[in-house]
């Protein structure tokens, strides 16, 4: 089991292209990650930080429009709010376009699928108003910039982020002997559920040497945490418990809680051997299979330890790792992986998507994404997508996927390839005589290309 | 020729792989009884004070005016209470004993109202969200106590993911707008190629089952230009109110076989504002889903049918300055079926006046509605008030029975 170019754009990349060549070997695959990040700028995603500005905007309009309900103003600002959001909406459906076309175009795809698996592993979105929209901000800002440093500073960029403060309610929890809790007692208290999901999801992992009190004094720790309109994230002093509080027998803060007290926490959580493992094994679980080989994980986990979190040094343990070319293992692609593999092998140029009316577009792409069981940066918990590969071969996934196999790339690419070529694009060394006779057999291209797509070699990483 | 003739013919396939049906039947293990429920989410805080209006209430027209009664206007009950004209067309169940409301009930979720939260718990079954122990539906757990249940017993329908059937137990998901409609050579050609990969191919298998079943076949002569105008109607379609029509026809379909609860949602009833027409919309859609499901289950297995529409909370008692309602408490749930002991509206009624109101704003609720969901799972599966209050509704007092079944 060694390094294979048709696994490293499969298993590692964002499928094969007919436009990109597949890597060599994996010197070529980190020196990539570490290199610029140059598809980001022809595809541009809006940073977090103008995302902001969209939710000041907001918030002056709809305090105009509470206090002047029923007068003329009133209805101008409930209109302006409307037109805001729906802005908002059109350009969460254009930052999927431009997911889509980064990962068609990319020759650093592993960077696009890293920032996936971390997004997800850091699930965050808005609950309410603007701010649902905001996920794909929130990728670009918090989580791409911390692809290749210590896990440390990604945990600390994506736990005290103003998305994922406002989606775990860290925003409405107060220490119990704060100031603002005494001055109206029995008003604020904690709120549990970030602690909580730090330590069951972020670091240590469900099984991890953590207990209910752990929890909570985490908990009293994050308080002064919050959200701020103008700054993004804030701390709230006077939200803050005071005194020391211990995780997992180390004490943190004092009298002057400050947000140093935060980070580090956070940094020792993410150094803990346990997390460690914890991470490792979800990130060989997410690119090979979803029972790893238990000696790549110890691999993975050895170099996190031995370079405390450095995730390069991680991912380049599990690049070199034999068990990572094991051809016998997969994984069923996700919907988004599949969806998107579709375009990169198809090579369906951005215009013809790029500028698609909305209803277009969500027809074409969010709508079937969702028939698959995927619901676009709306996640039905903060532990984000199911790996489980039976979660995803079920009836109804694999009939949204031949569905939109057979009917949408023909919507969106008129001159389609000939699908005896494009099994060979697709596929490569893996078509098989089935698939090859399909692609042969079709009555028409759009068939043929609906065949190769939903193939099981096709749908496979 | 026949389209197996044709197959053949045009594959020049040998007779064993023609001789294998393009679409076989799933097959279903034995159901366990005839009691069947049906659960509706409805996404969004239906506003109950709207749907089942207590006009009776002194202080009700004090906070929404006085009520248009009369053959355009609300369908009065029983002298307190009257239902929304949308919901009109549900009288006959009505007179029939077949519908019924429940008032002035909530899930234990009280004070930050976000939609959000709220979802998750009337989902979850659980008395709060701190710890968020499982993150499993109490749908799904109660599976796990129905004696001879399979996957094929419960079924998600829709593409919504319902958490309140995710967890242990397996269960089906289908939803009706996964229209498969190809060629019959793409069907042969795609479970040829699955082949490859014997898991694949079995859900292509159950999906060409359940998708012939589910109101249109699969299979169509022309690829080209019929899949295109399917692709068109569908879409148009998923803008309209038929889908959930559609949605409700499937769920008759399997309820009439071996499946015996089902669970899907009915979005678009966060009425801030102006919430006349949306939410006249909204119960529309309701109204005409339970008619649907009627119509599909008609027979024996109507009888055997118990429909709750339950809600994350209610809304706001008063209306607001933009004629639309906020996000509220207590609210109402609906009962519609055969096995239903209609015809009347239960509630332990709090009153409207503001000191009645659950912060001087909110209806007050009076019983946590998942009391009467866990009675109506005892009377319809046979479960027993020990596992409903500790495993599938922890911490739950499930009081005295409500006789919500006949």
């Amino acid at each position: 089991m060694r390094f294979d170019p048709l696994l490293a754009d499969i298993r590692f990349g964002c499928g094969r292209s007919p436009m990109v060549p597949a890597p060599q070997d994996v010197g070529e695959i980190m020196a990539g990650l570490r290199g610029p990040d140059v598809i980001a700028q022809t595809y541009p995603i809006e940073p977090f930080e103008v995302f902001l500005v969209r939710m000041q905007e907001m918030k002056t309009v709809s305090r105009v429009r509470r206090q002047m309900r029923g007068k003329p103003e009133g209805d101008v600002a409930r209109k302006q709010a409307r037109v805001m959001n729906k802005e908002a909406r059109e350009a969460q459906g254009t930052w999927l376009a431009a997911h889509l076309a980064r990962r068609s175009f990319t020759g650093v795809p592993l960077r696009e699928r890293l920032e996936t698996f971390w997004g997800d592993h850091f699930t965050a979105v808005g609950k309410q108003g603007l701010i649902r929209r905001a996920t794909s901000p929130y990728l670009q800002s918090a989580i791409r910039p911390n692809l290749m440093g210590p896990f440390e500073d990604l945990l600390i960029a994506a736990v005290t982020h103003p998305v994922m403060v406002h989606y775990l309610d860290q925003d409405s929890s107060v220490g119990p002997n704060s100031q603002q809790a005494k001055k109206k007692p029995g008003k604020f208290g904690l709120n549990e559920n970030l602690a909580r999901e730090i330590l069951e999801l972020h670091t240590l992992g469900v099984g991890g040497p953590y207990t209910q009190v752990d929890v909570r004094e985490l908990a009293e720790l994050l308080t002064g945490l919050s959200l701020n309109f103008n700054t993004g994230t804030q701390f709230r002093k006077p939200a803050a418990e005071p005194g020391a509080e211990t995780v997992l027998g180390k004490s943190y803060g004092g009298d002057n809680p400050t947000l140093r007290d935060i980070h580090a926490v956070l940094r020792d959580l993410a150094r803990h051997p346990v997390t460690a493992r914890h991470v490792s094994g979800k990130l060989a679980v997410h690119f090979i299979a979803d029972t790893p080989d238990p000696a790549l994980v110890d691999a993975m986990a050895a170099a996190w330890q031995d370079s405390d979190g450095d995730l390069p040094t991680v991912y380049d343990a599990m690049l070199n790792h034999p068990a990572a070319w094991n051809p016998d293992v997969s994984n069923i692609k996700q919907p988004f992986d599949f969806i998107s593999s579709a375009f990169r092998a198809l090579a369906i140029p951005f215009e013809n998507y790029g500028r698609l009316k909305e209803h277009q577009f969500r027809q074409r792409v969010q709508q079937p994404l969702a028939l698959m069981g995927h619901i676009w940066q709306k996640p039905s918990g903060p532990d984000g997508l199911d790996e489980d590969d039976s979660t995803w071969i079920s009836p109804q996934g694999v009939a949204a996927r031949l569905q939109w196999s057979l009917a949408v790339p023909r919507l969106l690419m008129p001159d389609l390839p000939d699908p005896r070529v494009f099994v060979e694009t697709a596929l490569g060394p893996r078509a098989t005589e089935r698939v090859r006779f399909a692609a042969k057999a079709a009555e028409s291209k759009a068939d043929g290309i609906g065949l190769v797509l939903a193939s099981p070699a096709f749908q496979r990483m | 020729m026949d389209r197996r003739g044709f197959l053949t013919r045009t594959l020049g396939l040998g007779c064993s792989l023609a001789a294998s049906p393009l679409v076989t039947p799933v097959s279903f293990a034995a159901a366990p009884g005839e009691g069947r429920l049906i659960v509706i989410i409805l996404r969004g805080a239906m506003d109950g004070l709207a749907a089942v209006s207590p006009y009776g209430d002194p202080a009700f027209a004090g906070l929404r005016g006085a009520l248009p009664l009369g053959d355009k206007g609300y369908v009065d009950l029983d002298g307190f209470y009257a239902m929304h004209p949308a919901l009109r067309p549900l009288m006959p169940l009505w007179s029939q004993g077949q519908l019924g409301f429940v008032h002035a009930v909530s899930t234990p979720y009280r004070d930050k109202r976000s939609h959000f939260d709220g979802q998750d718990l009337l989902e979850a079954g659980l008395p709060s969200l701190d710890g968020r122990g499982g993150r499993d539906g109490w749908l799904n757990r109660a599976l796990t106590h129905i004696p001879g249940a399979t996957a094929q017993t419960a079924y998600a329908v829709g593409s919504d993911a319902l958490p309140i059937l995710s967890g242990d137990a397996p269960i089906s998901r289908w939803s009706p707008d996964v229209d498969l409609a190809m060629t019959p050579q793409a069907m042969l050609l795609a479970q040829r190629m699955m082949q490859d990969d014997p898991a694949m191919l079995d859900a292509l298998n159950k999906a060409f089952a359940l998708a012939d079943s589910d109101g249109d076949a699969v299979a169509i002569q022309d690829g080209g230009q019929n899949m295109m105008q399917m692709m068109a109607d569908d879409m148009r379609a998923a803008r309209g109110a038929e889908p959930l029509e559609r949605l409700a026809e499937f769920v008759g379909q399997q309820l009439r076989e071996d499946a015996r609860i089902a669970s899907f949602s009915i979005n678009g009833w966060d009425t801030h504002d102006q919430q006349e027409r949306p939410l006249a919309r909204a119960l529309g859609r309701l109204s005409a889903t339970i008619l649907a499901l009627r119509e599909s289950l008609k027979g024996p297995a109507w009888k055997h049918t118990a429909v709750v529409a339950m809600t994350e909370f209610g809304r706001t008692a008063r209306l607001n300055g933009s004629r639309g309602t906020d996000h509220g408490t207590g609210g109402a749930m609906v009962l519609a079926g055969g096995a239903i002991r209609g015809g009347r509206v239960i509630s332990d009624w709090p009153g409207l006046t503001e000191a009645d109101l659950y912060n001087r704003r909110d209806l007050m609720p009076t019983r946590d509605l998942r009391a009467h969901a866990g009675w109506l799972m005892r009377g319809l599966f046979g479960l027993n008030n020990g596992d409903i209050e500790s495993s599938i509704f922890p911490d739950l007092d499930m009081g005295a029975d409500p006789g919500l079944l006949l």
